[in-house]
């Protein structure tokens, strides 16, 4: 590394901390999340322990609320959401596009200090006493009966909206203004369709969890009747809101793992993504009609049988999109050179655990279906699918496959595919056995049950224990081979995007000359080698 | 944002929503029946406006800014009109 990258540029806390670059912003995110995925994880450990017997053994009831409330609250708005969006997004999306920065360097950093702000409001609540409410804040029990720390967890989440907010904005404007000479809409990878859509989910839809969360403040500070129904308040008003933001946050969580899914599948199987366009509108198709069904979590709450037949209509709509992706993942890999990378790897297992999670979530969207499985641990199984399953191993399939960029170094090959398999075999050991204890009528958040549930729960408490030393691997490898790897060239994957054409680690402004875009994303020639998009 | 002009726009929107907020709570508590639901939704239309044509500038702007505001308000409809239709079919 004799020339200067962003990494060496300067030392200094002072250098880190009151950065402008997008890449650093996206390595404080990066320590963040890292931190709060082990908080939640630690959550889901003590869950995970107290359901392998079917008595109360380790924790009582009351935390027992605590510990899946904590848990769920941190992993969706501490971890996902911003995982791949605020690192990995970060990091490439002026890369791919050939700019110097994002459209607003400042306001990225304002970003992080909001979520580490929010972040610490609702550590705070959770240690101060915890929160009992499920990540779902329902009234009239968060509102009227809870006597935990609901108020300041909801502050934080509130807090934490606001840099998601800035988030989307930055990438919208991004992805409009920035893009190099050349760089047509339809020469852009596939992974900014997919982070455009998401900002767009984003920027409509966070507000409205903001002013949801504000009216629960103000029903419970100042006896407003909002929701609840003695003083004028209707409490499926909370749920109708809520999830509002709330199934359109499902996609602020998947879609950009489909994103990182494109760029993997392509290059390791040296083919372009099939049918480009039509997997570029199916982002934004699901960013549009996944606001159209957020009535399918509502089917036993008492709302009107003409609306959840709307809401049943709409959710098998929904998955059309989705489908499409995956057919056109599947049809990309037909003829390919495939090669079986780490990354490789995690984005194949990620087709088959999100089919498997999408089409669990077509039961569910089935009303007469549903009224059986709701609440119970068949949609803990179908939701855990799609954003562990999913979600999550598409995130470790983009850390590796950007690590030698973001770090300047190889890992090794060959423990990254040892923690790629395990992760694959210690997912479906812990959550298949929740679709059957689901069908065979466990509910959820209960942390007692009858004995005849036990060797479903046992196998999914040791499938837990496989998993979670599978995802703690990384921390190992990966964190060694930053300081002791192998030096990376500019290009180890023979990818064509033009995040590849810079050195690795970039310098601080990312290309020494302006790269001008000649050409489509994911193309290779008739020896599989990449043709850079820029040459 | 080169050069700073007297925001007089700003002061004059702020107080005329000032002003509406006012006259809101009082006609809050004149007996209107159904009246007071559609009085208290025509002056929050208003007081919308307001805000996003003065202080949100959207009345200097055009295109793509345009466009995506309108999503905005297309989305509300979105949620009011999904909402609704639960409301308005509970038996
Ligand atoms: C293929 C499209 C999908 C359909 C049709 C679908 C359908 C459903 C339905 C009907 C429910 C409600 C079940 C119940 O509570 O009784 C549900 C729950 C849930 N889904 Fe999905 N889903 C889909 C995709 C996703 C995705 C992509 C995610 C996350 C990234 C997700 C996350 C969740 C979560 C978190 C819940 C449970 C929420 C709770 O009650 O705590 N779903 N899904
Ligand atoms: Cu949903």
């Amino acid at each position: 590394m004799s020339e200067m990258n962003y990494l060496t540029a300067d030392y200094t806390l002072k250098s880190w901390f009151l950065t402008t670059d997008h890449k650093r912003i996206a390595i404080l995110y990066f320590a963040s999340l890292i931190f709060f995925f082990f908080i939640g994880g630690a959550a889901a450990t003590a869950i995970r322990i107290e359901l392998a017997t079917p008595q109360a053994d380790l924790v009582s009831s009351d935390i027992y609320n605590r510990l899946f409330t904590m848990h769920g609250i941190i992993m969706v708005w501490f971890f996902l959401i911003p995982s791949i969006p605020n690192t990995l997004g970060n990091f490439i999306v002026p890369l791919m596009i050939g700019a110097r920065d994002l459209a607003f360097p400042r306001l990225n950093l304002l970003s992080w200090y909001i979520f580490m702000l929010g972040g610490c409001t609702t550590l705070f609540a959770i240690f101060a006493g915890g929160i009992d409410t499920g990540w779902t804040f329902y009234t009239p029990f968060s509102t009227l009966y809870s006597n935990s720390y609901v108020i300041v967890a909801a502050a934080g989440v509130f807090i934490a909206g606001f840099s998601s907010i800035l988030t989307g904005l930055n990438f919208i404007v991004t992805i409009h203004r920035l893009r190099a000479p050349g760089l047509t809409w339809y020469r852009l990878p596939l992974f900014l369709w997919s982070l455009y859509a998401t900002s767009v989910i984003l920027v409509l839809a966070t507000p409205v969890l903001a002013i949801t969360l504000l009216l629960i403040a103000t029903e419970r500070f100042f006896g407003v009747g909002i929701f609840d129904p003695r003083i004028g308040g209707d409490p499926l008003l909370f749920q109708h809101l809520f999830w509002f933001y709330s199934h359109p946050a499902v996609y602020i969580m998947i879609l950009p793992g489909m994103g990182v899914v494109n760029e993997l599948i392509s290059c390791y199987s040296r083919k372009q993504v099939f049918g480009y366009k039509f997997v570029a509108w199916a982002s934004l198709a699901i960013a549009a009609v996944g606001f159209l069904v957020w009535g399918h979590h509502m089917f036993v709450s008492g709302q009107s049988l003409v609306a959840s037949l709307v809401f049943s209509f709409m959710s098998f709509i929904v998955a059309v999109p989705s489908a499409i992706k995956v057919f056109n993942w599947t049809a990309t890999l037909h003829k390919g050179s495939i090669h079986f990378d780490a990354p490789m790897l995690y984005a194949l297992a990620f087709i088959g655990l999100f089919t498997i999670g999408g089409l669990t979530g077509l039961f569910l969207a089935c009303l007469a279906f549903d009224v059986h499985a709701t609440d119970t641990y068949f949609v803990v199984a179908h939701f855990h699918y799609i954003m562990v399953g999913g979600m999550v191993t598409a995130y470790f399939g983009g850390l590796h496959y950007w690590w030698p960029k973001i770090t300047g170094r190889l890992y090794s090959e060959y423990w990254a595919r040892t923690a790629a398999v395990l992760i694959f075999f210690g997912f479906n050991l812990t959550f298949f056995p929740q679709f059957i204890l689901g069908a065979e009528g466990m509910p959820r958040r209960y942390h007692v049950y009858p004995p005849e549930f036990q060797l479903w729960n046992v196998l999914s408490s040791g499938g837990a224990v496989i998993l979670a030393v599978a995802y703690l691997m990384p921390l190992f490898y990966l964190g060694y081979s930053a300081f002791f790897g192998r030096r990376a060239p500019a290009n180890p994957w023979n990818a064509p995007g033009l995040e590849w054409q810079t050195s690795s680690p970039p310098p601080g402004f990312n290309f020494t000359t302006q790269p001008v875009v000649t050409r489509a994303p994911y193309q290779y020639n008739r020896d599989f080698q990449a043709e850079p998009q820029n040459a | 944002m080169t050069q700073w002009r007297p925001p007089l726009s700003l002061i004059g929107a702020w107080l005329v929503l000032l002003a509406l907020l006012a006259l809101t709570v009082t006609l809050a508590y004149v007996p209107l029946g159904a009246g007071n639901a559609i009085v208290a939704m025509s002056i929050g239309t208003i007081k919308a406006g307001i805000v996003a044509a003065i202080f949100m500038e959207l009345r200097h702007r055009s295109g793509l800014t345009l466009v995506f505001a309108g999503a905005g308000l297309f989305w509300l409809g979105i949620l009011l009109w999904l909402g609704l239709m639960d409301f308005l079919t509970r038996t």
